[in-house]
């Protein structure tokens, strides 16, 4: 069995183990959030041996280089020294500037950084919440068009996070953040590509970051957005994006409501995933963008993909939940 | 030609044939659930490592990396049948590319050679 070592102590690693599963199982406390090899919030870095390709995907490039890994997704076959980053690189604080309430659930944060975050629309930050809980944050800002960093947040059920955020969250607070993490952004150099972006409540809110950051970039090839909801009075910033339709030719902007109850004219009705389907047909050589509920993600995803479009041209952000074992106190 | 790798055309062709592999595993009911990640872009990493190894292309996978890297699988249940269904879509995958016979039978070996290790036996 491959043995990790950690500063002085060394862990026996069980048969198709994960590093973070074995560190657990000794008692060690690591952070950790998607425990899927999406968020980073477990990110070590491997002092010797090979923490494997599969560990690393995802990661930008300055990280690979210095041997970080995922340790959820890390199943070593050699043995491993690793430390905990301090991740001090990565570590920025910002304070909130502004708060808005977008609908009746979704929250509006803006915050201006301490120091310069280099990020793309669609990346996600890991916020520190007051009491510790690190969650991943979609980044809905465009670098170069806002001076700040804007965030749509859900406010859940008993959610620890989402809830200081809609709840105490003040104009004035600060907080610390990890990040920028993430690929599911906007490239150019391929202008007239065609673009679809699907997702459901604040999958909505990458979504909007890479359109505006496709446009501000000249993008010229079709741009179909659709956001889906409950209801319609779930669905948000319906205005603004139906302006940004009416003064960009190419963008296209579809919401969706599956109950009809107030749903306005220009609302699809039913399943969003049906719709998408329903109108698109085809998606050969068109770049896709999923986000939001893992369930929808992951299926449009083979969707999509059975309707042509290439693995590679396939990009989605899960907001999958915290499922770290441990609430951190 | 040495192996399959240079004669589909190395890396710039990997992404191609990863996507008609995949397109295979994930129509065929035998074994798409094993492949159910949570995201796209990972199961492509995974598609690829499998395809560049099989196809003799540069990886430095050894058996026991295949061992521990299937254990938690073989731990669910992963088993011959998977294996075979797996191989098939490879050969699937090459005669669509156009793969020389000779060099199919090769590729299916070096599969097969892995048959034990990823299967913990
Ligand atoms: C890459 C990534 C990007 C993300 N981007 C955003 C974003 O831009 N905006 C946003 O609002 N969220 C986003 N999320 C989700 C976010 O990270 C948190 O999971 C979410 O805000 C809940 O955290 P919480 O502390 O409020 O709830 P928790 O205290 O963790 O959970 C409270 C309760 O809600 C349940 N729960 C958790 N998630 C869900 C869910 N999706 N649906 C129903 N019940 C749930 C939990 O099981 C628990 O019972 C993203 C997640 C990922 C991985
Ligand atoms: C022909 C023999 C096989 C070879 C050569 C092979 C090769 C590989 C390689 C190279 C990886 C990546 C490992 C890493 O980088 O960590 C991998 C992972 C994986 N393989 Fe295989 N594989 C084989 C058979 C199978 C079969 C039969 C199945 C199931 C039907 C399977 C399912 C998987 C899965 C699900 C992963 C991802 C594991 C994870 O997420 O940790 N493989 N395989
Ligand atoms: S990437 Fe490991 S916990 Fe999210």
């Amino acid at each position: 069995m491959p043995e990790i070592r950690l500063g002085d102590s060394l862990y026996s690693c069980g048969n198709g183990e994960t590093v973070l599963e074995c560190l657990e199982r000794h008692g060690v406390a690591i952070p950790s959030s998607c425990r899927s090899g999406v968020c980073q919030t477990c990110l070590m870095r491997a002092l010797s041996g090979d923490p494997g390709s599969l560990a690393k995907q995802g990661l930008r490039e300055t990280l690979q280089a210095q041997n970080y890994f995922m340790s959820c997704v890390c199943r070593p076959a050699e043995n491993l020294g690793v430390a905990l980053p301090d991740q001090a690189g990565l570590r920025t604080r910002g304070r909130i500037v502004e708060k808005t309430f977008l609908n009746e659930r979704i929250v509006r944060l803006r915050y201006a950084m301490d120091t310069p975050v280099d990020y793309r629309a669609g990346q996600f930050m890991n916020l520190i919440g007051p009491l510790g809980d690190v969650r991943s944050y979609s980044l809905v800002s465009v670098p170069g068009v806002d001076e700040f960093l804007e965030f749509h947040i859900l406010l859940l059920p008993g959610g620890r996070v989402s809830g200081w955020a809609y709840t105490q969250a003040a104009v004035g607070d600060e907080s610390e953040m990890l990040g920028p993490h993430g690929a599911c952004f906007y490239v150019g150099g391929r202008p007239e590509q065609p673009m679809l972006l699907a997702g459901t409540g604040t999958g909505l809110a990458p979504l909007y970051g890479i359109v505006r950051d496709a446009l501000s970039q000249g993008h010229t090839g079709p741009i179909h957005l659709y956001h889906g909801a409950l209801k319609a009075s779930a669905l948000y910033l319906v205005d603004e994006l139906r302006a940004m339709a009416a003064t960009h030719p190419n963008f296209n902007y579809v919401p969706c409501v599956f109950h009809p109850e107030g749903a306005a004219e220009g609302m699809q009705i039913g399943d969003i995933k049906r719709i998408v389907l329903d109108r698109e047909g085809g998606v050969a050589g068109w770049r896709v963008f999923l986000c939001g509920d893992p369930e929808l993600v992951r299926e449009l995803q083979r969707a999509c993909f059975k309707a042509g479009a290439g693995l590679r041209d396939i990009l989605a952000d899960s907001f999958l939940p915290n499922r770290s074992p441990s609430k951190p106190a | 030609m040495s192996s399959i790798y240079e004669h589909i055309g190395g890396a710039p062709a990997m992404d191609a044939a990863v996507d008609l592999f995949y397109r295979h595993v994930l129509s065929d009911e035998r074994i798409c659930h094993w492949f159910d990640d949570v995201d796209m872009a990972r199961q492509a990493a995974k598609q690829k490592a499998f395809l560049t190894m099989a196809f003799g292309g540069p990886n430095n996978y050894t058996g026991k990396d295949m061992r521990v890297g299937h254990a938690h699988l073989v731990a669910r249940g992963l088993n011959d049948s998977h294996f075979n269904a797996v191989a098939e879509n490879l050969k699937k995958t090459m005669e669509e590319l156009k793969v020389p016979a000779n060099l199919i039978s090769e590729a299916l070996a070096v599969a097969e050679s892995t048959r034990n290790d990823v299967l913990g036996r």
